[in-house]
């Protein structure tokens, strides 16, 4: 019965219900799968698998449930994968070496390869027993071994793998983040405002018709210019250092900003800790842009979405550039502005902006995070601290 | 449920085994299919399979980023109401000369059954999918200014296709059976070619795919070429009678194979890379 099946597929936080159930169970009845397990394998894909980011776990589960196959718990294997990933050089092996490696069978392998799979805490790289790199075991990638498993990644020296353990071909599309851009998008959304701009182009009905009703039935045709998504944003982010625990966290918000179709304009600009004179386009700190100029484009209806920890030495905050943690300093006079100064320049030019802390907002005080939320106001970046931000965006005209 | 008949593809369009089963489900269940996979694997064109294959009308709904849920189902033409209104063509009392139904509400009138395309689903508004949901799950909808239902006689094969350009909403892939054409194996690929272009020459053919599946090969290249782009460069080296191609300097019409300049300087590099490496 496949039931089991479902719930070893919810283990695997593949969303499955009663709908896909019995959806499953109709098609059975209809004969889809024509008796055969490869059918059954087709059918029940299509049918409780929703997005190609479940297929990989699909074909574990099944692989699992149904061949036999012992797969460890997945835990474990994004653990070794992650030890594997990056492999050492495979040793240069003599004849003799390689006579001496034993030859096993794929029986004794497989046993072998979870009991070691179990004993092994940590990375290892060019030996002969563990799970790792560029060695002789059985076990592992990139190394030699001619009746061995290989986990993941290209075969070494020789294809002699046995069984590769994990055939596992949509394990490119799974993505355990999306399901959190779609909120963080959803969220978003109401970050959009309408402007009617440009050649009237568009008929409205309402007053067309008001008018002709006022002209006693003669038909007075009245238009007005198409609404078009006029929001043009502005997201700086803070890069490295203290930001690096939640650079996956920007990161969703920046693809989430990215996909946003309802915006007229998004630029998107990085800084290090401060704001100097100078912004970067790129997320290494390449491509400078400098604040002034990027001023003079933007006029005060952008939204400006800093994001940033916040959470710095004082002197960054305070120093000038010269002796803060801002690249290059110059002669000119603005290099000796302090970040705070910049900060309050950027605020100052836009009608609207808000800093977002991955950190949240924590009780304690915090002297730079204090300071800086002086300046801007600062909403946590979680779903909840979004909603409020983006409500601050877009309340009414000019300064509260 | 016998009176089904089963997809098995068409002499023009090869399926899979996977790609029946999914499409299989969809005709029994009568759920949506929601189908998936890189641009150009023939995602439009297997609607237009499925409905050679049932000889039924096919009714294409070309989703584009303007494109809202209520354009599928019927539009009031009051304009022309006004007009008729002012200039007396017709008898204007009668609203429902005005209503124009779309995609969805001519696929749901249909005498027969019909199958409806919902092309490229993920180019409108975020909330399109959504507010889609009761008129595809009940497949009837009111029309408001008459207050007609219009209801389907015979349930519409209707088939959806995505480029991932955004996520989909949960509650609209729970309704849907899904596929994720794959990308082609060498040997389907083959046979695909074979199907489009059968007078062709067999080492050409095999050139053709072996500098294709090289380029496809190069992870520099951002938009990698599909299915589509080889069957068109085929036609193109066709037409212009070359006979043999290799992967060098001088490939003839790369323009089919990559879209994107980044693409082509890529490759040149890759050739460059390559004739240091021989010499």
């Amino acid at each position: 019965m496949f039931v089991e099946f479902l719930y070893e597929l919810r283990a695997r936080k593949v969303p499955v219900g009663a709908q896909e159930a019995i959806g499953l169970a109709r098609a059975l009845a209809a004969g889809l799968h024509e008796s055969s397990l490869d059918g059954f394998y087709h059918v029940a894909r299509a049918l409780l698998v929703h997005s190609e980011a479940h297929l990989d776990d699909f074909d574990l589960a099944f692989a699992q449930h149904f061949r036999g196959v012992h797969v460890e718990a997945k835990a474990i294997a994004e653990e070794l994968l992650s030890w594997l990933r990056d492999p050492i050089k495979t040793r240069a092996l003599s004849e003799e070496e390689k006579a001496m490696i034993e030859e096993l069978d794929l029986e004794e392998v497989l046993r072998r390869f979870e009991e070691r799979l179990r004993e092994q805490r940590e990375r290892h790289d060019g030996g002969n027993r563990w799970i790792g790199t560029g060695g002789t075991s059985p076990f592992g990638r990139g190394g030699f071994n001619p009746s061995g498993i290989q986990v993941g990644g290209s075969a070494g020296g020789r294809s002699g793998a046995v069984q590769n353990a994990d055939a596992r071909r949509y394990r490119p599309y799974r993505s355990d983040l999306t399901l959190d851009v779609r909120q963080i998008e959803v969220a978003l959304r109401k970050l959009r405002a309408f402007a009617r701009e440009g050649g009237d182009r568009e008929l409205d009905i309402e007053a067309t018709i008001d008018a002709t009703a006022r002209n006693a039935g003669e038909i007075e045709i009245v238009t007005r210019p198409p609404r078009r998504p006029n929001t043009r944003v502005i997201l700086m982010m803070d890069v490295g250092g203290s930001m690096d625990p939640s650079a996956a966290l920007v990161s969703q918000l920046f693809s989430a900003a990215k996909r946003a179709t309802h915006w007229k304009e998004l630029r998107s600009y990085y800084f290090h800790n401060c704001v100097y004179e100078k912004l970067y386009r790129t997320e290494g700190l390449q491509d400078p842009v400098p604040v002034r100029e990027l001023l003079r484009e933007c006029g005060k209806q952008h939204k400006l979405v800093m994001v940033g920890d916040a959470s710095m030495a004082p002197y960054e905050l305070l120093g000038s550039s010269g002796y803060g943690g801002g690249a290059g300093s110059s002669s000119e006079p603005d290099a000796r502005l302090p970040g705070a100064a910049w900060l309050m320049m950027l605020r100052d030019h836009f009608d609207r902006a808000v800093w977002l802390n991955p950190d949240g907002i924590g009780p304690y005080p915090h002297p730079t995070v204090d300071a800086i939320k002086g300046i801007f106001p600062m909403f946590a970046l979680t779903l909840e601290g979004l909603g409020e931000a983006v409500s601050e965006l877009v309340r009414g005209r000019g300064r509260a | 449920m016998s009176d089904f008949r089963r997809f098995r593809g068409t002499e023009r369009y090869l399926t899979s085994e996977a790609l029946e089963a999914a499409v299989n489900c969809a005709l029994v269940l009568e759920r949506p299919l929601l189908v998936k996979g890189e641009p150009g694997t023939g995602k439009t064109l297997l609607a237009e399979a499925v409905a050679q294959s049932l000889s039924a009308e096919l009714i294409p709904w070309h989703v584009k980023s303007t494109t809202r849920a209520q354009d599928g189902l019927y539009v009031y033409d009051t304009v022309q109401r006004l007009y008729d209104a002012r200039f007396g063509d017709g008898d204007v009392r009668d609203i429902r000369r005005y209503i124009k139904l779309g995609p969805l509400g001519r696929a749901f009138s249909a005498s027969t059954r019909v199958v409806l395309l919902i092309d490229e689903v993920d180019k409108a508004d975020l909330e399109f999918p959504n507010d889609l949901l009761h008129e595809l799950d009940r497949m009837r909808f009111r029309i408001t200014e008459t207050g007609d239902e219009v209801a389907a006689r015979e349930r519409p094969v209707v088939l959806i296709t995505s480029n991932n350009e955004k996520e989909l909403p949960d509650a609209f892939l729970r309704r849907c059976v899904f596929h994720f054409i794959d990308f082609p194996d060498a040997e389907l690929m083959r046979e695909i070619v074979r199907v489009h272009h059968p007078e062709l020459d067999r080492s050409l053919a095999d050139q053709a795919m072996q500098v294709f599946y090289e380029i496809r090969k190069n992870t520099r290249i951002r938009k990698r070429p599909s299915t589509s782009e080889l069957i068109d460069w085929i036609a193109v080296l066709r037409r212009a009678g070359v006979s043999e191609v290799k992967l060098d300097k001088t490939l003839p019409f790369l323009g089919a194979l990559l879209k994107k300049e980044q693409d082509l300087t890529a490759l040149a590099d890759q050739l460059a890379g390559g004739r240091r490496y021989r010499s």
